[in-house]
């Protein structure tokens, strides 16, 4: 059996010697161009005038272009039709592309780049939440607004209250292979596309739109990506469309990558934000009400600002049982880059403000912050499941949206659909703030098994022992819960195909629409694969995903690559599997159900065949040995404007006991262990799911401590590039780091019981920012709140230090 | 000659007619088809494109994005693909990477497996720092680690010692590299095997770039864009490469690298040699020379604000003339530098003792950054009394810079908490710090002023930074 071993990366021997391709090492015609953006310099202004004469006279260049070459500028939003290709009169960011040069070389159309003059008339700029919120710049009529019971009432009939706002900031994804694309014209104007791209579909779609063609004439291929982390889900669209339309013109091959520092500068980051709180609670922490705003800087165009800031507010339970509560969730329009999808897709930063109440409750009680998270948590999942599961409800369909013709259907940016649904009973089950029933909460138990293994209570007691000889370093900890909800909130995107061949000589090639970037979905999906025929994953040839095999693609993202494809792909192996067993079981005057695939042998009748030799026969025999496989999700509906409904299958949980210390001159802080038990249910490939919690707790606790993203007063940002943005190194991950998996098999039908296992643990990297916070709080005397903002840089953890002892 | 002769992967490569800027990684990608290199930031932070060169001094990681293919001139150049066997067989850092998953998206990976197998040729095994410049997004480092030391008792492959062995047979041979000497052509470049050489060229030629290491000049290429020539490269002056130690000091030549003077001061310097151990990383410090870093005048380079409080003289050399100045007053202002046309830094010289020495280093990622502040204690205390106090800083004013107030309210006093206090509140007339995105002013003043009080626990042996505490 195939499924649940800890293979390594299916590419990993190519990985280490160098022969992975990634899209810039895919040899091209000798006559291939090379395609840079020139950019504006500007944060808000009208364009005067453009002369790219000097650009036009550059060596190597081609040609140029601006958006008066087009008739129709080509779009390249993922949402709302608001970002085109080349600036059309107004530029809103510094970075936007005012112009696109093809010439010779990479080289030389960077350089010719840099040689445009365009004259601006600056415009007053909107760059920061405050700006946004003062002339109501925002891309919905007004906040969004979810409510449970009655928050404020709640709040004010409680014993005690805490409330303030905090700062979170943004994250660029550093994916270490950036952005970059390629097209080669074909017959007739067909267009093949090689993109690093999470959604070869809406690669897709965007280029056949830009080049008015038929989705059909263009097909998009991708073996793989170095990196994504939801940067490459609608990011990719501006190189692969400037390259389509540049092929288009000089009838050769393009290609396109950004220089790390343009980038950075162009493209979208995680989504920074401003949180206020309010809470009312009682002795023990237990929350009554709690009212949270989300201010999002959603940046110059909508890209997936909205779904964004949904699953934030999807989010702002974490989990805990929020009794009455109210999310106002605010999506500001500013002059600075369009953010972006990014790892957890606004679920860390409705997670993070839930955990800031936590900890400011338990600074309030003096109180061990675990004790009041504990309090507060949904209950357990109920009892009387017995370890039965209870049969699955008819799969719901959703209400039929009206769809224009040529829509981008695959995007997570296109509004909504309308789920029907019915509500719960009420009281009967405890249920999250959009009504959701919790049904599979395991955080009692995880969390308890955690606080064991990581020796927590005795850890915080001898901390606080070594705190009191310190003066000058202190040490702090922390244990915070993840509970995260797995499905696409636009209910149609939960499904996905899969194309699978057996071939005459017993070989196996697949192909899903799932896409790699390193997560090592491949191997998990040959392996479901394989286990359906009794084989070893080695068996099953893994190809580059490709529109023109499997259509109609949602994007690698929401953590769903695994379960979506992995579903497809089994049950198109299951079909051939079933048509082999068919045949064999006629042949040998049995039931089909009595053919056994196992060990890479076809038992049937008391004989045993090679898979091969089966294989062989039944192409004679004229079976079909090929076969698509489908997957929708089931159960999900949801209705976003009303904030209702039950937009995911199950949630992915996982805790993590963080100890860190700080210095209380400087700010400078260390992680110095992280235990971390991750619930994946019964794991696809262990090593691989490790892997993915590893990373992501790292990559949490970088978007947490160091990476801080700076812009100054003309909206341009300081920190683009890698001296001057600083995600973590080898050296900042904890010395001690113990890592778990809660193996139990997942309640619902996924496959092989397993979970997602993508986006959860990048959560568990908050345990880091309330173990700061938790060593901040013992410099002072207790009575003020470190009151922490993110990323907690030294000069930051420094003012807390300051605020705690007074001195601010 | 402009003619450049290097192995690579084995393989000898006689190029000419080459622009001297062109970096290695575009070659090697874009004339070799050889893709395994990669671009990751194109300015020597991240890693992607390490490759190991070697010469008669050993094996060393080195970015390939910012390194000019005339530096490689007579040595021997390993891309990841010369990391395995010719005939296919994994390196043993290789095999571990994949036993123990240390590769996702596989981007980052082969610069990773040559910075992995170059320390395994070398014996390292602090994997923390000679890793610090390769980043990963997707793994968190961890099984990265577990890879490399699972590979650090595993014999150095064969193959991994012909390159050394090739580069030392030509030396012994008494051989010069091929068409090392000075060209008779006029240059695109020029590459001086001694100083002499250099300064009579370099006062004919007084508006050329000096290339040492080219971990800043390469960004000037590859960043800015510019066009350099006249350009010189130094790598081959070895006389400017010495360190020697006469009456109670050091002579360090101009083209030691970080690497090197980092070797050679941990005994001596080892607080120095620590805030070595966090000048950029690995590749950047076998790359960059100390001539450089001071040449450069960056206002945060690390060298500088621990010489000065070391009291170094610098030696500068202009045509045959030689003078020596005090460290701190060849930095006249930001980018300013008190060096004639034609005069280049040839090397300086410090004390081969200072027992109070102390470098702190604030940044906001511990290595692999640059400061935000940076600031070299150095107090002499005689009967009780401070007698000589020599503090200096980085990233507080547009040059390396001594706290001039705050030395002055430390002499003649015993060194104790309170006047410690006097000195840190003096500081606040020594600086005027600006405000950038590695911090704000007012916290570099305050944790300048703090780190007087951290020197003094520092010298009491109290536990001062967190980099020494254990979980």
């Amino acid at each position: 059996m195939s499924i649940g071993k800890s293979l390594p990366h299916d590419a990993a021997p190519l990985h280490v010697t160098g022969q992975a391709r990634y899209v810039d090492d895919l040899p091209l015609p000798a006559d291939a161009l090379h395609l840079a953006f020139g950019l504006s310099t500007e944060a808000h202004a009208e364009i005067a005038a453009i002369d790219l004469s000097a650009v036009r006279a550059a060596p190597g260049v081609v040609a140029v272009m601006s958006a008066e070459d087009f008739d129709e500028v080509p779009d390249c939003s993922p949402s709302l039709g608001d970002e085109p290709l080349l600036a059309t009169g107004k530029v809103h960011f510094v970075g936007q592309p005012v112009f696109l040069v093809i010439a010779t070389s990479h080289l030389a159309a960077r350089k010719a780049a840099r040689l445009g003059k365009i004259t601006y008339k600056p415009l007053p700029a909107l760059l920061t939440i405050d700006d946004a919120l003062a002339v109501g710049s925002r891309f919905e009529n007004g906040p969004v607004i979810w409510t449970k019971g009655d928050a404020a009432h709640a709040i004010a009939g409680a014993a005690h209250r805490v409330e303030g706002s905090f700062e979170v900031g943004g994250q660029e994804h550093f994916y270490l292979e950036g952005q970059v694309a390629a097209c080669l014209p074909q017959d007739g104007g067909d267009m093949v596309v090689h993109s690093s791209t999470q959604h070869p579909t809406e690669i897709q779609h965007k280029v056949a739109h830009a080049l008015h063609l038929p989705m059909s004439a263009v097909r998009v291929e991708v073996r793989r990506m170095g990196g994504g982390f939801g940067g490459k889900e609608s990011q990719g669209n501006w190189l692969a469309i400037a390259c389509a339309v540049a092929a288009r013109a000089t009838g050769r091959p393009c290609k396109m990558r950004y220089d790390r520092d343009d980038d950075m500068v162009v493209t979208g980051k995680r989504h920074d934000l401003r949180i206020l709180y309010r809470a009312g609670f009682d002795d023990a922490g237990k929350l009554a009400g709690v009212e949270f705003t989300h201010l999002f800087r959603c940046g110059w165009s909508m890209d997936l600002s909205l779904p964004v800031a949904d699953r934030a507010m999807l989010h702002a339970d974490n989990a805990y049982v929020l009794p009455a509560v109210r999310i106002e969730s605010h999506r500001l329009r500013t002059n600075t880059t369009s953010a972006t999808a990014f790892r957890g897709f606004g679920g860390p930063q409705g997670m993070i403000g839930i955990e800031r109440v936590m900890d400011h409750i338990a600074h309030a009680l003096k109180c061990d912050p675990l004790d009041v998270r504990r309090v507060n948590f949904y209950r357990a999942m109920a009892d009387k499941a017995g370890g039965r599961l209870p049969p699955a409800p008819p799969e719901s369909i959703s209400a039929k949206v009206n769809v224009e013709a040529g829509a981008d259907l695959t995007s997570r940016g296109r509004a909504a659909s309308v789920g029907s649904h019915a509500l719960p009973p009420d009281g009967a089950v405890q249920t999250t703030p959009y009504q959701m029933p919790v049904e599979d909460f395991i955080g009692h138990e995880l969390v308890a098994e955690l606080e064991r293994t990581s020796d927590y209570q005795a850890r915080r007691a001898a901390i606080a022992e070594w705190n009191a000889a310190n003066p000058i370093l202190k040490r702090g900890i922390a244990l915070t819960p993840v509970k995260f909800g797995i499905s696409f909130t636009l209910t149609h995107l939960n499904q996905a195909g899969a194309l699978v061949h057996v071939y005459q000589d017993g070989s196996i090639a697949l192909n899903h629409g799932g896409t790699e970037m390193g997560q090592g979905l491949f191997q998990k999906v040959a392996q479901v694969t394989a286990a359906v025929f009794g084989l070893d994953a080695g068996a099953v040839r893994i190809t580059a995903t490709d529109t023109a095999k499997v259509p109609n693609t949602s994007a690698t993202a929401a953590s769903s690559g695994s379960d979506l494809n992995g579903m497809a792909a089994q049950a198109a192996a299951v079909t051939i599997r079933d048509r082999m067993a068919a045949f064999i079981a006629e042949k040998h005057q049995v039931k089909p159900a009595s053919v056994r695939f196992k060990d890479g042998m076809v038992r049937v009748a008391g004989e045993e065949y090679d898979f091969a030799r089966v294989a062989a026969w039944a192409y004679q025999a004229r079976v079909s040995l090929s076969s698509t496989g489908f997957y929708a999700t089931p159960k999900i509906t949801w209705d976003r404007i009303k904030g209702q409904g039950r937009p995911f299958l199950y949630f992915a949980y996982g805790a993590a006991v963080t100890e860190v210390v700080i210095d209380t001159l400087t700010g400078e802080n260390r992680i110095l262990r992280a235990d971390l038990l991750h619930d994946t249910g019964s794991s696809l490939n262990p090593a691989l799911d490790i892997g993915q919690i590893e990373g992501a707790y790292v990559q949490g606790a970088g978007w947490l401590t160091t990476e801080e993203l700076v812009w100054d007063a003309k909206g341009r940002l300081s920190t683009h590039a890698p001296s001057t943005y600083k995600i973590p190194a080898c050296s900042d991950r904890p010395r001690i780091f113990n890592v778990s998996l809660w193996g139990k098999g997942n309640r619902e039908e996924t496959v092989g019981r397993s979970k997602a296992v993508g986006e959860p643990p990048f959560m568990l990297g908050i345990s880091v920012l309330y173990a700061l916070s938790d060593a901040i709080a013992a410099c002072g005397d207790g009575s003020a709140y470190p009151a922490l903002d993110a990323p907690a840089t030294a000069e930051r953890v420094l003012a807390a230090v300051q605020r705690v002892r007074g001195h601010v | 000659m402009s003619e450049i002769a290097f192995l690579l992967n084995g393989t000898p490569v006689q190029l000419s007619g080459i622009a001297p800027t062109r970096t290695l990684l575009d070659w090697l990608r874009e004339e070799r088809g050889l893709k395994g290199t990669k671009e990751g930031c194109n300015e020597g932070d991240c890693g992607a494109c390490t490759v190991m060169v070697t010469d008669a001094g050993g094996s060393r990681v080195l970015n390939g994005c910012i390194l000019f293919l005339p530096q490689l001139h007579g040595k021997a150049v390993c891309t990841v693909e010369g990391i395995s066997a010719p005939d296919g067989r994994l390196h043993p850092v290789q095999q571990a990477m994949v036993d123990h998953h240390g590769a996702q998206c596989g981007f980052c990976t082969p610069g990773f497996v040559v910075s992995m197998a170059t320390a395994h040729l070398n014996g390292q095994t602090d994997h923390d720092d000679t890793l610090a410049g390769n980043l990963c997004r997707c793994t968190g480092y961890a099984p990265i680690i577990r890879a490399a030391k699972a590979a650090e008792t595993a014999p150095v492959p064969d193959w991994m010692q012909t390159d050394r062995a090739f580069i030392l047979a030509q030396t012994s041979s008494g051989g010069e590299p091929p068409s090392a000497a000075r060209g008779a052509d006029s240059p695109p470049f020029f590459r001086p095997t001694n100083s002499d050489d250099l300064a009579d060229w370099y006062l004919e030629n007084t508006g050329a770039t000096l290339i040492a290491g080219a971990t800043d000049v390469g960004l000037w290429v590859t960043k800015h864009l510019r066009d350099l020539a006249p350009v010189a490269f130094l790598n081959g002056v070895t006389d400017l490469q010495q360190i020697e130690r006469q009456g109670g000091m050091f002579h360090i030549g101009a083209g030691v690298t970080i690497a090197a003077l980092r070797a050679f001061l941990e005994p001596h310097h080892p607080s120095f040699a620590e805030l070595l151990r966090r000048y950029a990383s690995e590749q950047i410090r076998n790359a960059a020379t100390i001539g450089g870093n001071i040449a450069n005048g960056s206002p945060i380079g690390d060298g500088p604000p621990a010489l000065i409080a070391l009291g170094a003289k610098l030696h500068l050399r202009r045509g045959d003339e030689m003078r020596s100045i005090p460290l701190e007053s060849f930095f006249l202002d930001y980018r300013k530098q008190d060096r004639q046309a034609g005069e280049f830094v040839a090397g300086l010289s410090i004390p081969d003792s200072a027992p109070a020495l102390r470098c702190y280093k604030l940044s906001k990622r511990f290595d692999q950054d640059i400061s935000a502040v940076c600031g070299c204690f150095n107090l002499t205390v005689t009967d009780g009394k401070v007698t000589e106090a020599r503090i200096a800083f980085g990233g507080m004013a547009g040059i390396p810079k001594r706290a001039a107030h705050a030395e002055a309210a430390l002499l003649g006093q015993p060194f104790t908490e309170a006047t410690a206090r006097a000195a840190a509140a003096a500081m606040a007339q020594d600086f005027t710090p600006l405000s950038d995105m590695r911090a704000s002013a007012a916290y570099r003043l305050t944790t300048a002023q703090n780190m007087v009080l951290r020197y003094l626990h520092d010298l009491n042996g109290m536990p001062v930074s967190v980099l020494g505490v254990q979980a």
